[in-house]
């Protein structure tokens, strides 16, 4: 369990912890450098009145290219399928490239460079290739951004093996999981959840690291685990809370890292409770919430006294209208409702 | 442009490496002797050697599916490279990339590609690190004309016409895309005249002539070097077996392969170099026949090589992973 003295720590928002590991890493290694759509704004121009206009589409990396130059913080046509493969080669050739998908569902227009190039080089190559990339995107429903702009489809780059997944749900582990990321020297995907970006909690000053496929437990209880993902661990612990006021004690396991994914604390956890409830944005379909249960069946069916209750968006894309967005995600209510059905309240 | 004798010497013995490599192959594969898919170069060695005459070991290419010719002439080790295509621990991936896969990235090969237009951003990308590394290496890109429609080829013309990137764009158009015909599929005709939209000089050359190619290739390397960005250059080419072999070839004509085999690039270096007394018969005919026996020495590592067992399937996946992982929903957290 992560433990943060408040005293000690400042508080900032996951989108500045995010920018806050960017520049330290920048800082640190002069073979980092960030590439993608408007992560600057404005390239065209020489005017001091549009150096940054944007700084990221929602902000997230304003400033770097102050502290950094253009050719560091470097805006990109929107040709991912070009920056995408770039930012392989760039990798496979010595440079430790961020390039910034700005939203997940993009991937369809470079999953060849992601997935046929990047991922599979080290093995194609028998291991003597090495691809230090790291791929921030946005995941996530609730901006009623509609359906190409709001997957949480993380599940896809979890099934492709030579990739990692990491997926944080507070600025704290933003910040040290990008850290992470970015010397990692495999490529990884790094999932922001574009709802978390104005959530605020305790970050550790300096260079912060959290080590890529550990869980987090956020919260400790003996009647149920709720094992979930990003901003799904929020929504955990709301219903953990809700839950508690009625004597049910649950666990929230905020798995943090999808690929590797942490079996033992999964595991661990659903031990000692004997109930499990996986919460998933992610559409239900050969998803992690089905691969954690997989698990769960596969290793410690004899520990469940309840059939395994899986929290998670439907078979369908992301709605536009907030009315229908609103019942995608899955809410705290359903959580609580989950966990209730696995312990028989 | 000038050229040194033991240039020409080295140019020579590679075109003839590829040749004995590519015709081994074509009798090994026919004899069951090869795994899976291969697709052979020969007919269009005086592309790849007259690019990569130019290039260093830390320059970079990338390559194709037809790629063993780009291997031979940026100098990956001959018995690494048929171990690999015979599947075996010892070959240049380990037996984990085959034919499609030949790699050697502490060359500056950064591998055969099985996907037709792969290599243009893999490219640019390369020639980004020696931007931000303030070198001078140039990286060569060699696709086919099956790749100059291939979306991911404009995108990585413009990045690298934007950004000045050090690429050379090698576009080797030997005739058939598979069984397709640029007359078919490239709208326009004209691949050459195509890049010049993205603002780079880009010249169409006949791609069986070693010396038209080292030209166009020296000054188009010698530009990038300089830092005044990237050079399209088409070379027209013939390739003298099928798509892959086993390919019956039904989609063209003896006369036509007829055609090009009496253009064929290695005869007519020959003839050249002997015609301006530049290189010897004598000294030719020695380098083919070494090139006959290093052929037919690494056939033989290859076959006597051992195969990879199953401890080989588990690694190289990742720099660094749980083993677990690689494997999960087994009984081993049990």
């Amino acid at each position: 369990m992560t433990t943060l003295i408040e005293a000690e720590v400042r508080t900032l928002s996951y989108r500045e912890a995010i920018n806050e590991a960017l520049r330290i890493e920048m800082r640190r290694d002069p073979t980092v450098i960030l590439m993608g759509e408007d992560v600057t704004g404005a390239p065209h121009s020489d005017a001091e009145a549009h150096l940054d206009a944007w700084g990221g589409v929602l902000g997230v990396t304003k400033g770097l290219v102050h502290e950094f130059g253009r050719e560091r913080v470097r805006d990109t046509p929107i040709t991912e399928s070009g920056f995408m493969g770039a930012g392989v080669g760039a990798a496979a050739t010595g440079l430790r490239p961020v390039v910034e998908l700005m939203f997940i569902g993009f991937a369809g227009v470079c999953l060849d460079q992601i997935v046929n190039q990047g991922a599979k080089m080290r093995y194609m190559f028998g291991g003597k290739a090495r691809i230090p990339l790291t791929i921030r995107t946005m995941i996530g429903a609730g901006f009623r951004a509609a359906a190409q702009h709001s997957d949480s489809i993380y599940s896809t780059f979890v099934h492709f093996p030579g990739i990692k997944v990491v997926a944080p749900a507070t600025p704290a582990d933003a910040k040290g999981l990008l850290a992470a990321a970015i010397r990692d020297d495999d490529p990884v995907i790094f999932c922001e959840h574009k709802v978390l970006y104005d959530s605020r909690g305790p970050v550790p000053e300096g260079e912060y690291v959290i080590p890529l496929g550990q869980a987090d437990i956020k919260r400790e209880g003996d009647d149920v685990t709720i094992v979930a993902i990003s901003r799904m661990v929020l929504h955990a612990l709301q219903a953990a809370e809700h839950l508690a006021a009625s004597g049910i004690n649950a666990e929230v396991v905020d798995l943090r890292s999808l690929s590797p994914l942490d079996e033992a604390t999964v595991l661990a956890s659903i031990r000692k409770t004997g109930r499990l409830v996986v919460v998933d944005e992610d559409n239900p379909r050969c998803s992690v919430a089905g691969d954690i249960a997989t698990l769960a069946a596969t290793q410690a069916l004899e520990y469940l006294n309840a059939p395994v209750k899986l929290v998670t968006a439907p078979h369908t894309p992301v709605p536009f209208s907030p009315a229908l967005e609103d019942l995608y995600v899955p809410s705290p209510e359903r959580i609580v409702a989950a966990a209730r059905s696995a312990v028989g309240a | 442009m000038e050229i040194s004798r033991e240039r020409l010497l080295w140019a020579y013995e590679r075109m003839r490496l590829i040749r004995e490599f590519e015709d081994r192959l074509h009798t090994d594969f026919a004899a069951g002797k090869i795994p899976g898919f291969v697709h052979l170069y020969a007919g269009e060695e005086a592309v790849a050697v007259g690019v990569c005459a130019h290039l260093g070991d830390d320059d970079f290419i990338t390559s194709t599916h037809r790629g063993h010719g780009h291997c031979i002439a940026k100098g990956v080790d001959l018995r690494a490279m048929m171990a690999e295509i015979y599947g075996k621990a010892t070959g240049s991936c380990k037996g984990k990339g085959g034919s499609m896969h030949i790699a050697d990235v502490d060359r500056g090969m950064l591998g055969a590609n099985g996907i037709v237009g792969g290599g243009p951003p893999l490219a640019c990308g390369a020639g980004l690190t020696a931007r931000l590394k303030g070198t001078d290496q140039v990286t060569a890109c060699f696709f086919g004309d099956g790749a100059s429609n291939q979306g991911t080829t404009f995108e990585g013309l413009n990045l690298a016409g934007i950004w000045k990137l050090p690429v050379v764009f090698v576009c080797e158009n030997n005739g058939y895309a598979e069984t397709t015909s640029p007359r078919y599929s490239v709208s326009g005709q004209d691949i050459a005249a195509r890049a010049r939209g993205f603002g780079m000089p880009s010249i169409a050359i006949d791609g069986l002539d070693f010396f038209a190619v080292y030209e166009a290739a020296g000054e188009a390397i010698a530009r990038a070097r300089r830092g005044e960005g990237p050079t399209f250059i088409e070379a027209q080419t013939y390739r003298y077996y099928g798509h892959f072999e086993g390919d019956s070839l039904k989609y063209r004509d003896q006369s036509e392969d007829a055609h090009y085999r009496a253009l064929d690039c290695l005869n007519r270096f020959r003839t050249t170099v002997i015609e301006q007394e530049l290189l010897s018969q004598a000294e030719l005919d020695a380098i083919d026949a070494q090139a006959r026996e290093a052929i037919e020495a690494a056939a033989r590592f290859a076959a006597e090589s051992p195969l990879p067992t199953a401890a080989d399937l588990l690694t190289d996946v990742y720099v660094s992973y749980p083993a677990a992982g690689l494997w999960p929903f087994q009984e081993v957290n049990r």
